[in-house]
């Protein structure tokens, strides 16, 4: 019967990883070689970036011969990015036109304002699901969680309280020890939850058990 | 000693203890016996819906850069749409994947052909199931709303590197009245996904969710062994504490 592991990507995964990982950690002479292989990763992520790319552009080509209002917000996309692709593509990133780089300038006043008001946006969705959550789940953590909240964005704005006094000294007082003690607390219990996580999912890649690559 | 030994057989540790634990699962002929996440429960049920239903799976893998630090929940997250696909692989609606990374967009296509290959069904993947959306935190949720929105989603998972943003896709998914749940290694993620998903993951659950879809008896040792290190880790910060309370 044929195996359906795959064999010889295994085999890669498993001693590149573990090389990268002996190198990095034992002391050796062999600083070239990480170098070289670490190299590779990003050389094969800008290229698997363009593969990417190659997938969005065929699914929203797709999109876009169907019809309808999916194929008008498919064709915008197309557009921009064409638009985007051959100005950094003839130009260079950096390269001008008639003193204007079209690179950074469709960054800078196209990508950044666009992310800015999703930003914005985010500010609203924020407060609608703190309400939310009260409706959603009513019990003494959620009552918590929102109350903290609400304490330490009163503690960082003082100026909703008229300046300096004894309530806006204690409140700060009160925000300054939930950051630094409890919230500090939580935050390193959480983060030594997820480091051996992170950790314990390497290691699955290593003995090859874990196979993200297929199979 | 140096700290890269010291990590070294911190990981040589860990290596015999998930492999002490995987040769007790199997005599145990994997009886699990985890304590109960029921955000993972309720997962299984919606995936099971939304096979009978036909209606459509979304797994956002999120902006993880596959050569960083930020890849090992993207990794929980493919192992997670592994599960997934082979439990969707029999419906009429076939599960769609987004992420925001290049590495991670050709992972989850992979991911998603093997398993439909282990089911038997390899004839019907699409590789446009598994789509990179947007590459920086913002842009990855502005591509993955419409999905949300134009594709009959009932249920999305959050699985990977997210940042704030996660608040945008989980209200979408919410107004869609889709399940939502969600895990993330990022803080500020956390802190928002608590609030705005309907099943948040903290901490390491997300990278605990495996071992509860049955991806294979390494995944239950891996957590026990993670169990044993989070006490080992737990007992070395409280003796340094006390170590340095007494001078």
């Amino acid at each position: 019967m044929k195996s359906n592991t795959p064999i010889v990507s295994t085999a890669v995964a498993m001693l590149s990883g573990l090389v990268v990982l002996l190198l990095l950690l034992l002391p050796t002479n062999l600083d070239a070689l990480y170098t070289a292989l670490i190299r590779w990763a990003a050389a094969l992520a800008a290229v698997a970036l363009l593969v990417g790319l190659v997938n969005l552009v065929n699914v929203h080509i797709e999109k876009t011969s169907g019809g309808g209002a999916d194929a008008a917000n498919s064709g915008a996309l197309l557009a921009a990015f064409g638009l985007t692709f051959l100005a950094a593509f003839i130009l260079g990133p950096n390269g001008s036109a008639g003193g204007v780089e079209p690179a950074n300038w469709l960054f800078q006043y196209v990508q950044v304002p666009v992310e800015t008001s999703l930003m914005a946006l985010l500010a609203v969705s924020l407060v609608y699901a703190a309400a939310r959550l009260l409706r959603r789940v009513p019990n003494l953590f959620s009552i918590v969680f929102i109350g903290t909240a609400l304490l330490v964005l009163l503690g960082a704005s003082t100026l909703a309280l008229g300046g300096p006094g004894l309530l806006v000294d204690v409140i700060a007082g009160v925000r300054d020890w939930i950051t630094q003690v409890p919230a500090a607390a939580g935050a390193r219990g959480l983060l030594v939850g997820v480091a051996l996580g992170s950790v314990a999912a390497g290691l699955r890649i290593l003995i090859g058990t874990d196979r993200p690559f297929g199979g | 000693m140096s700290s890269g030994l010291l990590a070294a057989g911190f990981l040589v540790l860990f290596i015999l203890l998930i492999a002490g634990f995987s040769v007790y699962e199997r005599v145990r002929q994997g009886g699990r016996n985890l304590r109960d996440i029921p955000a993972i429960s309720r997962l299984i049920y919606a995936i099971g819906l939304a096979v009978e239903d036909g209606t459509r799976l979304h797994i956002a893998l999120g902006t993880s850069d596959m050569t960083g630090e930020q890849g090992a929940p993207a990794l929980a997250g493919l192992s997670i749409l592994d599960r997934v696909a082979r439990t969707a692989s029999i419906s009429d609606t076939p599960p769609v994947v987004t992420s925001g990374d290049g590495a991670l967009s050709i992972l989850s296509q992979t991911g998603l052909a093997g398993a439909y290959r282990e089911m038997g069904v390899g004839e019907l993947h699409d590789p446009s199931q598994a789509r990179l959306v947007g590459v920086t935190p913002f842009s990855y949720a502005a591509g993955t709303l419409p999905i949300i929105h134009d594709e009959h989603v009932s249920a999305t998972l959050m699985t990977g590197h997210f940042g704030p943003e996660i608040a945008l896709i989980a209200e979408t998914a919410d107004r869609a009245d889709g399940f939502t749940l969600a895990g993330t290694d990022s803080l500020p993620g956390q802190a928002v996904l608590y609030a705005a998903a309907q099943e948040p993951l903290i901490g390491e659950e997300l990278f605990a969710a495996g071992a509860y879809l049955r991806s294979g008896l390494v995944h239950t040792a891996s957590l026990r062994a993670q169990d044993v290190l989070r006490w080992l880790v737990v007992g070395a910060i409280l003796a340094g504490g006390i170590v340095k309370l007494f001078g």
